[in-house]
C-alpha cells in the first residue's frame, strides 16, 4: 500500500517534469532568433514571397501571441498530438517512431556493455594491490575525459580502417553495431566503474563483510554475494546519469557512424529549426527519464528492503 | 547438550596431541604496513578445551587484532609473526587462505559486536545463518532451512519461522545479536570468538546475551571473549588476560584478577568503573583541571529549567502516532546534577531536546529561569539558549571535520561579542579549563583522541558561560579510563563553576556516580524519581529493580558460575 502510494507520488512528479520539459524547450526555441516560417518553406533554397510566409504563419499559428501558441501547444500535447514536422511534413510521433528502433538497439547494447564492464572492472580491482587500482582508475580517467567523437574516431581508425574488423558506418547487422556501442558505452562504463569501486571499497570495510569472511567464504563469494549488492544501490541511483549519457552520446555517435536514429533526427531538427520535431524529441527524452526513474524507484525496493519497511 | 561442537574433526585426529590446548599462542607480534610498530607486541596465551579466556583492554590495546589473527583475518597489510600459533594442536601460522577457509566458520565461530552492522542488511537473517552450513556441510537446502530454525531456537529466538524471514533492521537489538551468534555456532565450532558481544546493547538485553553465551560455554569447546568491559568478562570468563598497548600486563583466573589485581593498570581499570563509586570520589588519577574562576552567586530558589507535564508525540512513516514523552515533570536547580536514566527508546533524548527548546512540546511547558519558552520573544530565546549548552555522545559528528579546535571554540566565543584579538586568549583559557593546552588549537577533530575531542566539546559548551549543560550520553563512546577522566572533569567544573547538569545515560553506573537526583524513564514515562541514594538502595518501581539487577559490576559477579 505504502509502496503504491510512493510510486503514485513519483508518477505525479514525473508528469510535472514532463510539463516543465515541454515549457522549457518551448521557451528556449522561441527565444532563439530566426524565422520559423522561413525555415519551413525555405528548404530547397527557394525564395518564398511575403504572401506565402504569411500563409505559413497563419497555418502554424505563428502569428498568434506567444502565450496562445504555448497554450495551444500544451492542449495538443494533452491529446497526444506532438504536431507535424516543418521539414518532413509527417507527424512528429511518426518521425520519432521510425527512428526509434535503431537508437533503442544502440542504447540498450551500450547500457548492457557499460554495466557489465563497470561491474566486472570494479569487482576485480576494488581493494587490490595499488598498481592494479591505479592502472584501472587511470584508464577510466582517460576514457571519461575523452570527448565521445575522439573516442569514436580512435575506435574507427584502429578497428575499422586498420584492422578492418568492423564496418565504418551504417545500420546493417550486428557488426555495424559494435563500434558505436563501445563508443557510447566506454565513457559511461568508466564513470560507473569509478563510483562502483569506491562504493565497493567502502562496503568491503564493513563489519558484515568480516563476518562473512569469518564464516569461511572465499573472497569472490564475499564480493559477489555480499558486497556487490550494496554497491549496486549506488549504480541504480546513477541511472539518470546513464540515460543522459546514452541520449547525449547517441547524437554524436550516430552522426559519427552515419547511423539512422533519434540522435541524427535531433541533430537535423535542431539545425533546420524544425520546432515541433525538436520539442517532440525533448519530450520523448524527458519521458524516458521519468519512466526510468519510476522503474528505479521500484527496483530500489527490491534491492534494499530497508527502503520499503524503514 | 551444548550447541558448540565436542567431537574432534576426524581429519585431525592422527597428528594431534590429545593433551594439547585448543589454542596456543606464543609471542605473537602483529604490525601493519611496512614500517608500522607492533600493535600486538609479544602476546602469549592458551585456551584449553571447555575453557573461556577473556582478553580485556581499551581501544587500541590490540585485543581485536589478536582475536582476528586466530582466524587468519588480521587485516589488510598485516604482518604476523609468532613463536607458536596453534589451533587444535596444529600449526596454523603458515596456513594458506584455503586452509583458513576450512577453519573459519567450521571450527572457529566468530561473533562481532553490533549485529546491525555485522549482519548483511540486504539479506534475511535466515540466509545469513545458513551461509556457514552451505559452505561447510553437504546438507540439502531443505535440511539447511530446518537447521536454521533449530539454531534460532537454541539461541532463544521465539517464532523462528518468522524471524528467519526478517531482515536485521526488523529485529530488536537482542534478537539480532542472538541471530548473529546462531550463525557463528551453525557448524558447531570447537572455538567461539566473541568480540565485544554485548557492547551497544541495553543493560537488560546485555544480561540476556551474556546468559546465552554462558549456556553455550558448557561442553568442551573453547571460548575467547574480547571486551573493554571488565564486568562483562567477570560473568563469562574462567581466565582473564589484561592487554595494554599490545602486551598482556596481567593474566590469571578471573576471580583473582578482579579481586586481587597485581598490575597497576588493572587496578586503575577497576577503579575507573564508576558504578561502585558514589558522587564526589575521583575515578582517575589525573589532577584536577586548572579552573580559574570564582563560583558565581546563584539564586537557588528558582530552578534553571523546570519542565511541567511534557508530552511529545511523533507520527511514524506508518502513520501511527507514537507518544515518546508523556507527562514528564522535573526541575534542575543551580549547581546540581539531575540524571535521566533509561534504555534506548525511553524518551531521554527527546526530553533533553524539549528542555533546550529544539523541539516544541505537544503538551506541558518548559520554563527557563522562571520564564516559559513559549512566552519568550525570539531575541530572548536566543539569549536564554546561551545559558543552556549541550555535550553529545559523539563529538566527532558534532564538529565540522575541517575546523580546527581554535575555529570551533572561536565560533562559540564569537557569539559573546569578544574582539578577535581576545578570542585566542579566551580559547586557550577554555582549553586549560578542560586540561588541554594552546598546542591543541591548531588540531582538527580527527587529529584528537576520543577523550580530547570530548574535552573540546565541553570547552565549547563552556564558552558562553552556561548555567546548565545537557550531557547526552557524553561518555558512552569512551574507554573506561578516559570515561573516568571526563567524569572527573565534569565534577571539577561543577564544583568550581557551579554548573548544573542534566545528565542523560543508559548506564546506571555512570548515573549513580554523577547524579544528585535521578529520573528513571521507560517508554516515555518517568517511572521513578528521587534522590540518587534512595533510588539505588531502595528502588520503589519494579522496572528500576529490573534495571539495577541487570547492572554488571566486576565485584557483583564474583567470578564465573560453575
Amino acid at each position: 500500500m505504502r509502496q503504491l502510494k510512493r510510486i503514485a507520488t513519483r508518477f505525479a512528479a514525473g508528469i510535472g517534469v514532463l510539463w516543465g520539459a515541454a515549457t522549457l524547450s518551448f521557451v528556449a526555441l522561441h527565444a532563439t532568433a530566426g524565422d520559423a516560417a522561413l525555415a519551413t518553406v525555405a528548404g530547397d533554397g527557394a525564395n518564398p514571397t511575403q504572401a506565402v510566409l504569411a500563409r505559413v504563419r497563419a497555418d502554424y499559428g505563428l502569428d498568434q501571441p506567444l502565450w496562445q501558441q504555448y497554450l495551444g501547444y500544451l492542449g495538443r500535447l494533452l491529446r497526444g498530438d506532438l504536431g507535424e514536422s516543418y521539414q518532413q511534413r509527417v507527424p512528429v510521433a511518426k518521425a520519432i517512431g521510425e527512428q526509434l528502433g535503431e537508437t533503442v538497439q544502440l542504447a540498450l547494447a551500450a547500457a548492457l556493455v557499460a554495466v557489465v564492464l563497470a561491474v566486472g572492472t570494479a569487482v576485480l580491482t576494488a581493494r587490490r594491490r595499488p598498481w592494479i587500482r591505479s592502472a584501472a582508475s587511470g584508464t577510466e580517467l582517460v576514457l571519461t575525459s575523452f570527448p565521445t567523437f575522439v573516442l569514436g574516431l580512435v575506435l574507427l581508425i584502429v578497428f575499422s580502417f586498420q584492422a578492418g574488423w568492423f564496418p565504418v558506418s551504417g545500420n546493417d547487422g550486428l557488426s555495424a553495431l559494435v563500434l558505436p556501442t563501445f563508443t557510447l558505452a566506454l565513457p559511461i562504463a568508466a564513470t560507473l566503474s569509478q563510483v562502483l569501486r569506491t562504493e565497493l571499497e567502502e562496503v568491503l570495510e564493513q563489519p558484515f563483510i568480516l563476518t562473512a569472511r569469518s564464516r569461511g567464504m572465499r573472497d569472490a563469494g564475499v564480493r559477489l554475494r555480499h558486497a556487490l549488492r550494496h554497491a549496486l544501490i549506488q549504480i541504480v541511483t546513477m541511472s539518470g546519469f546513464v540515460i543522459g549519457g546514452l541520449l547525449g552520446g547517441a547524437v554524436i555517435t550516430e552522426t559519427l557512424f552515419v547511423r539512422r536514429g533519434v540522435g541524427q533526427l535531433m541533430l537535423t531538427a535542431t539545425t533546420t529549426k524544425d520546432i515541433p520535431l525538436v520539442l517532440g524529441v525533448v519530450l520523448f527524452a524527458a519521458a524516458v527519464y521519468v519512466v526510468v526513474n519510476l522503474v528505479v524507484d521500484i527496483v530500489y525496493g527490491l534491492i534494499d528492503p530497508r527502503v520499503v519497511t524503514a | 547438550m551444548s550447541a558448540l561442537g565436542t567431537a574432534p574433526d576426524a581429519a585431525t585426529v592422527g597428528g594431534r596431541d590429545p593433551q594439547a590446548p585448543l589454542v596456543r599462542v606464543d609471542d605473537l607480534r602483529v604490525s601493519f604496513g611496512r614500517h608500522g610498530a607492533d600493535v600486538v607486541d609479544g602476546v602469549s596465551f592458551t585456551i584449553a578445551p571447555g575453557e573461556c579466556l577473556a582478553l580485556v583492554g581499551e581501544s587500541g590495546s590490540g585485543k581485536s587484532v589478536t582475536a582476528r589473527t586466530l582466524v587468519g583475518l588480521t587485516g589488510y597489510g598485516a604482518r604476523v609473526r609468532a613463536a607458536a600459533l596453534e589451533f587444535d594442536g596444529r600449526d596454523v601460522s603458515r596456513n594458506t587462505e584455503r586452509h583458513w577457509r576450512g577453519i573459519r566458520g567450521a571450527q572457529v565461530g566468530f561473533v562481532l559486536q553490533d549485529a546491525l552492522s555485522s549482519l548483511d542488511a540486504l539479506r534475511p537473517v535466515g540466509r545469513e545463518i545458513a551461509e556457514p552450513l552451505a559452505l561447510h556441510t553437504t546438507l540439502t537446502k531443505a535440511a539447511r532451512v530446518e537447521k536454521v530454525l533449530d539454531l534460532l531456537r537454541s539461541v532463544g529466538v521465539p517464532e523462528p519461522e518468522l524471524r528467519a524471514q526478517q531482515y536485521p533492521h526488523q529485529l530488536s537489538g537482542g534478537l539480532r545479536q542472538r541471530a548473529l551468534i546462531a550463525s557463528a555456532i551453525a557448524c558447531a565450532p570447537r572455538l567461539l570468538i566473541a568480540d565485544e558481544p554485548t557492547t551497544a546493547l541495553d543493560a537488560t538485553v546485555q544480561a540476556q546475551i551474556l546468559e546465552l553465551l554462558g549456556e553455550l560455554k558448557r561442553g568442551d569447546a573453547g571460548m575467547l571473549v574480547v571486551s573493554h568491559d571488565l564486568s562483562v568478562v567477570a560473568r563469562l570468563a574462567d581466565r582473564v588476560a589484561v592487554l595494554r598497548a599490545g602486551r598482556i600486563v596481567e593474566q590469571g583466573p578471573t576471580r583473582q584478577v578482579l579481586e586481587d589485581p597485581r598490575d597497576e593498570y588493572t587496578k586503575a581499570l577497576l577503579a575507573a568503573v564508576p558504578a561502585t563509586h558514589a558522587k564526589g570520589t575521583r575515578l582517575s588519577s589525573a589532577p584536577a583541571a586548572a579552573i580559574r574562576a570564582t563560583p558565581r552567586e546563584f539564586d537557588r530558589t528558582t530552578p534553571i529549567v523546570a519542565a511541567e507535564g511534557l508530552v511529545k508525540a511523533y507520527t511514524g512513516p506508518d502513520k501511527v502516532n507514537r507518544t515518546v514523552v508523556r507527562e514528564v515533570s522535573f526541575a534542575v536547580h543551580p549547581g546540581e546534577t539531575l540524571g535521566i536514566v533509561g534504555e534506548s527508546g525511553s524518551g531521554k533524548t527527546t526530553t533533553a531536546r524539549l528542555v533546550l527548546g529544539l523541539e516544541r512540546a505537544d503538551g506541558g511547558h518548559v520554563s527557563v529561569r522562571g520564564r516559559r519558552w513559549d512566552s519568550l520573544t525570539p531575541a530572548d530565546k536566543r539569549a536564554e539558549r546561551r545559558r543552556l549548552q549541550i555535550v553529545y555522545q559523539d563529538p566527532l559528528s558534532s564538529f565540522d571535520p575541517r575546523y580546527t579546535v581554535e575555529r570551533v571554540l572561536g565560533e562559540a566565543i564569537g557569539v559573546t561579542g569578544l574582539r578577535a584579538a581576545l578570542r585566542r586568549d579566551r580559547a586557550v583559557e577554555l582549553l586549560e579549563q578542560v586540561s588541554l593546552g594552546a598546542e591543541h588549537l591548531k588540531r582538527r577533530p580527527l587529529e584528537l583522541s576520543g577523550g580530547q575531542r570530548q574535552r573540546v566539546a565541553i570547552a565549547r559548551a563552556l564558552a558562553p558561560e552556561p548555567e546548565l549543560i545537557v550531557c547526552d550520553e557524553p561518555v558512552s563512546a569512551l574507554d573506561v579510563s578516559v570515561q573516568a577522566q571526563i567524569l572527573d572533569l565534569l565534577a571539577d567544573l561543577q564544583e568550581r563553576l557551579g554548573i548544573a547538569y542534566l545528565f542523560i545515560s543508559h548506564d546506571l553506573g555512570v548515573i549513580h556516580h554523577v547524579s544528585d537526583r535521578v529520573l528513571v524513564m521507560k517508554d516515555g514515562e518517568v517511572v521513578e524519581s528521587g534522590d540518587v541514594r534512595q533510588i539505588f538502595t531502595a528502588p520503589a518501581h519494579e522496572y528500576t529493580r529490573t534495571l539495577l539487577s541487570a547492572v554488571l559490576t566486576p565485584a557483583s559477579q564474583g567470578g564465573p558460575r560453575a
